[in-house]
């Protein structure tokens, strides 16, 4: 026995019992209790187990360092790994257990591990297996991944669970003069004073009450003076919000925070967010991140019963929990000496160890005749003890290193190796720490983009100097954003770096020299003092090097707990000082982050926006079946009644080759150019000639980019001298709308043109087929506006539909049939459908959905975004006779370029199987037949079963064009689906070739 | 996390705007050579410090901006209108963004 729980004291609730699961065993607590304090009550030692070496873990710490007690919280769904013990607030019902160990942690088969360790030192994944015969041959690398399945499963962490996640999460955003970050003494006494300045502050605390080290102290005029500045930060105003971690700085004084908003509890309203992420803007920011405590590399240091003093005291005076009654407590610095003090008064037997020569006079006078022995010049050399510390070897300090002095028995190791300021935030902003010899810590007291440094987080140690340090930071932020002093106001100095009565002794290592030891610099990722030195010998000397060869730093803790001894060993083994070797840069998230706090709500069917036409209601009441396209849901088909896909789609080709079909087309890009300017304009961008374009006609244009490539292309309807109607494809809408605004505004500002997206303003619908003229003339007001005279082929029409529904017409054709697109204002949308289906349906015509689109405009060899995709030129497109030869247009000059007119380019063709009864995918690569591998001579980019032709064919590009295939053999290459078809490269337009059906 | 105060909607966080490019080409006459267009197309000063860069506020007024940006720090010394006749009705209170 030997952690217990003390009689009364602490901030927890005796008065009432919270029940909790731990490795399957019922277990109690307190509230107020952390996982880990309740479980350190109920002196369990072995909580984990470590990385590699599968070494028992006990609690080291009591905050996020935590590199010990690392656990898994939480069943099906809700399985959180990873989590620390420390963190965990306890609640009724919790339900945690170890994790890395079979069958559990206490009893580990892997802890055989530990056995061959020194196969398992830095970069030994890539020494043991990878440098050897078979795995230098070429098979190396298959052998090598079947090893490292079982490598992986034996070092690790915790499972994530693989359900989906069943909890909310939420984004907010919040805006205030002055963040101020960490609520222990020097943050609330920012808050405070920046507040008296009549600024809007807003303190952020991870914890789940303000206080900070406060909260781990002794002594009742501590709680006292803990509620005097909670009060007071109420009565002036301070937004406050715990259980918030601010885990990264950016640019422009924005913050990430990092809400919990129902992880303690045991049943959270189910309308609650699990977590909200915080997007704060500030115009001043204050960091009181406080400090961390270090540890010491010695040997077995990581045995359950080390930990670090201030988590010893705070487990006292804060949880109630004494965790041992044979303490011994092991120091370089002046501030262990009050942990000492408050275990041995709470009825704990305490040995002291302090590796300084002199102990301070006001200390020693301090433990005065509390029954502590005090041993100068020593320092922990060895724990002993298997699965939780039973004794101390302990060293003394001799002529030049140390030396055993005999052992020690305990049941509890407290270890202060000085404190690490918590300079991460700053590190965010690209400040690099600085290297303060005299207090053994890198600090970064400087002002940053109106960030400042205060407290411990600046190095200032005792907690009155933080205070003041807190209240001349809140200070100078209210002077910065030019709050007047007020009168009578005297302004508080901020004290200077340190504060101990007696130096620091830099300590980072105790060893004798040529004993073996396992000592840990990073316990969480099990990296040794001997990885370190192995690096440098491998000539990892770099601070980056050393990091990812060691791996030193990467774990969850993000080198909170060893990073420094890391640098201090490397420093020796080359011989200079820790600044010369550097420190890495702390990146964000200083805590880990939850995925579903990055995504917020956007999941599911708020993954994306979703767009919806005028006519969507309409397409699902007559049968369509939906897909996505781009973010448009569109008709993707009209089955009837027990028809597949594939039987659908082709019907519906058919129907419309053979009569007339509708197809809702509203999600094309459409755009209003206007202005007395546009014709010029639009001959600028197009690379067909469009300056004598009449009035009631349509053009179908390219437009390229200043390189020369295709961007996109569609058709333009001019309706009168100065206004144009512009269709894009869907794909490019926003692309093109934004291109036309770039070059009117930056480039021709002296054009006097007027763009608009109107592409929700008008719903339109094709109308395709030898039959769509009667259609549309049984639909119109005036039936002869739509003859043959009076409405060619290119026409364009603005006139009314029965019952006066405004629209305008058309004579365009993407089906290769004569057809027209017609669009009304999209509230009509509804009653033009009824109108067309009714006149469709009695030629026996018939809706259609982009699959059958897609039939159509492939066999024809009509191009897409699928071939459009940004590598194609003009030509390639098999478009050359659209780009003019007697003016200047976007992308003219560049498109001649030598690459970009080769012959052997890969041109648009059209792929037929040759044997007729076989079929290939979209993304089948096209081979010579006698060179099947690389990247081929070119792809597919649709395919299609042709009702016309009656067999699959596909549309795609082709080194040199159809007509260099002539005489040469190719394959369809399809080695992911295992697919290899003969095929035919043949002209893109495949069905009706000469266009005589266009023109009706 | 940039903001980026425009000139017709105020000061707005970067996730309105799209970045555009360089905003001190000068694109060249259409009927220019290979050569000039190839420059403007291609060639860029990688700058470290100020930048004159344009930016659409592609879901806000949906006007070009042009921004001068330090590409070390993030600092906008000022915003103003691509079109010349805006940027001149605008010219005073867009000036300077601290």
């Amino acid at each position: 026995m030997s952690a217990k729980r003390i009689a009364e004291g602490g901030r927890i609730d005796r008065s009432s019992m919270l029940q909790f699961q731990w490795d399957g065993r019922s277990m109690s607590g307190h509230p107020g209790d952390t996982l880990a304090s309740a479980l350190l009550a109920s002196n369990e030692k072995v909580l984990a187990r470590s990385f590699k070496y599968h070494r028992p873990r006990g609690i080291m710490s009591c905050g996020v360092e935590e590199s010990g007690a690392i656990v898994t919280v939480g069943e099906g769904a809700r399985r959180d790994p990873n989590v620390k013990a420390t963190m965990q607030e306890l609640y009724d019902g919790l339900v945690a257990s170890g994790q890395n160990a079979w069958p559990n942690v206490r009893q580990d088969i892997g802890s055989v591990n530990s056995l061959i360790s020194r196969f398992l030192s830095a970069g030994f994944y890539y020494k043991t297996f990878m440098g050897l015969p078979p795995f230098e041959t070429g098979k190396g690398t298959g052998i090598w991944m079947w090893y490292e399945k079982f490598i992986r499963k034996a070092a690790g962490m915790g499972t994530a669970s693989r359900e989906p996640d069943p909890d909310q999460y939420e984004h907010g955003h919040l805006f205030c003069d002055l963040l101020v970050v960490g609520g222990g003494p020097a943050g609330m006494s920012a808050a405070l004073a920046a507040a008296e300045y009549g600024l809007e502050v807003i303190l952020v605390e991870q914890d789940r009450e303000l206080g900070g080290d406060l909260l781990g102290q002794q002594g009742s005029d501590v709680e006292t003076r803990r509620s005097e500045l909670v009060g007071a930060l109420e009565n002036a105003g301070v937004k406050i919000m715990t259980r918030t971690t601010a885990f990264g700085l950016y640019d422009y004084g924005t913050a990430g925070l990092l809400e919990n908003v129902t992880d303690h509890l045991a049943k959270p309203n189910e309308f609650l967010p699990r977590h909200r992420f915080w997007t704060l803007r500030a115009a001043q920011t204050i960091l009181a991140t406080g400090g961390l405590e270090r540890h010491i590399a010695f040997d077995n240091n990581d045995r359950p019963g080390v930990m670090n003093a201030s988590a010893g005291r705070t487990y006292l005076n804060r949880y109630g929990v004494l965790a041992g009654e044979q303490v011994i407590v092991a120091t370089n610095n002046d501030s262990a000496y009050r942990c000492a003090l408050d275990l041995s008064s709470a009825g704990a037997e305490v040995t002291l160890l302090d590796a300084r020569a002199k102990v301070p006079p006001r200390l020693l006078e301090m433990i005065g005749d509390q029954g502590i022995s005090l041993m100068t010049n020593s320092a922990p050399l060895s724990a002993k003890g298997l699965n939780s510390i039973t004794s101390l070897e302990v060293a003394g300090s001799a002529a030049s290193g140390w030396r055993s002095k005999g052992q020690e028995d305990c049941d509890l190791l407290l270890v202060s190796g000085g404190w690490s300021p918590v300079v991460n935030l700053m590190s965010h902003r690209g400040v690099r720490p600085v290297w303060n010899a005299e207090n053994a810590c890198f600090v970064t007291n400087d002002i940053h983009e109106g960030i400042r440094m205060s407290g411990s987080a600046m190095g200032v140690w005792h907690t009155s100097d933080c205070e003041d340090s807190g209240t001349a930071a809140g200070e100078a932020a209210a002077k910065a954003l030019g709050a007047s002093t007020g009168s009578g106001r005297s302004v508080t100095a901020s004290p200077p770096i340190g504060g101990w009565e007696m130096p620091i002794k830099p300590l980072y290592e105790v060893k004798i020299e040529n004993r073996s030891s396992k000592a840990l610099v990073d316990p969480q990722h099990d990296v040794t003092t001997e990885d370190i030195r192995l690096a440098h010998r491998e000539g990892f000397v770099s601070v980056e090097h050393l990091k990812r060869y060691t791996t030193l730093g990467m774990s969850t803790d993000g080198g909170k707990m060893g990073n420094i001894i890391g640098l201090a060993l490397m420093a020796e083994a080359m011989g200079c000082e820790i600044p010369d070797v550097g420190t890495t840069t702390f990146r964000p998230p200083y805590t880990p982050v939850s995925i579903g706090a990055l995504r917020g709500r956007s999941v599911d069917e708020h993954f994306r926006p979703l767009r919806r036409t005028p006519m969507h209601d309409w397409n699902l009441a007559n049968g369509a079946t939906m897909t996505m396209a781009g973010l448009w849901h569109r008709p993707w088909y009209f089955a009837r009644e027990g028809e597949t896909i594939t039987e659908a789609y082709i019907r519906e080709t058919e129907t419309t080759r053979k009569t007339v079909g509708l197809c809702d087309v509203t999600s094309l890009g459409k755009i209003a150019v206007q202005g007395p300017d546009a014709t010029e304009f639009l001959n600028r961008i197009y690379t067909n000639p469009f300056a004598k374009l009449p009035i009631g006609k349509a053009r179908y244009g390219i437009m390229l980019r200043d390189d020369g490539f295709v961007m996109d292309d569609g058709t333009t309807w001019r309706l009168s001298e100065t206004d144009y109607f512009m269709t894009t494809t869907t794909a490019h809408a926003g692309k093109v709308m934004a291109w036309l605004e770039e070059l009117l505004q930056t480039r021709w500002s002296d054009l006097r043109v007027h763009v608009t997206t109107v592409s929700e303003q008008w719903a339109g619908s094709a109308v395709a087929g030898p039959q769509s003229r009667a259609v549309l003339e049984a639909c119109v007001t005036d039936p002869s506006v739509m003859s043959d005279d009076a409405f060619p082929f290119m026409g364009v029409r603005e006139t009314t539909l029965k019952d006066d529904i405004p629209c305008r017409i058309a004579r365009i054709s993407f089906s290769g049939e004569m057809a027209y697109e017609v669009y009304v204002p999209s509230d009509y949308a509804p009653a033009m459908m009824d109108m067309l289906h009714q006149e469709a349906t009695a030629v026996e015509g018939c809706l259609y959905g982009l699959e059958a689109l897609g039939a159509l405009r492939i066999e024809k060899g009509h191009v897409t975004g699928a071939e459009l995709d940004g590598r194609v030129t003009i030509e390639d497109a098999g478009l050359g006779k659209m780009a003019s030869a007697n003016k200047s247009y976007i992308g003219s000059a560049l498109r001649k370029r030598p690459e970009m007119v080769r012959d052997d380019r890969p041109q648009l063709v059209g792929i037929f199987p040759k044997n007729k009864s076989e079929k290939f995918n979209a993304g089948t690569i096209l081979c010579k037949k006698e060179e099947v591998s690389g990247l081929g001579e070119g792809w597919i980019t649709g395919v299609t079963h042709s009702p016309a032709l009656g067999h699959w064919i596909g549309i795609g590009f082709i080194k040199g064009g159809y007509k260099a295939w002539e005489n040469q053999q190719a394959v369809g290459a399809d080695p992911v689906r295992s697919n290899q078809v003969e095929v035919e490269i043949v002209s893109p337009h495949m069905y009706d070739p000469t266009g005589e059906r266009m023109y009706g | 996390m940039i903001r980026i105060n425009c000139p017709f909607c105020g000061e707005r966080d970067h996730s309105e705007f799209t970045y555009g490019g360089d905003a001190s080409i000068v694109y060249p006459a259409l009927d220019a050579s290979e050569e000039e267009w190839h420059d403007a197309v291609y060639l860029r000063e990688n700058i470290r410090g100020m930048q004159s860069e344009t930016w659409h506020h592609v879901s806000g007024c949906r006007m070009w901006l042009v921004v001068q940006r330090d590409t070390v720090t993030h600092e906008i010394r000022s915003v103003r209108a691509a079109h010349e006749d805006y940027a001149k009705l605008f010219s005073d209170p867009a000036e300077e963004q601290s």
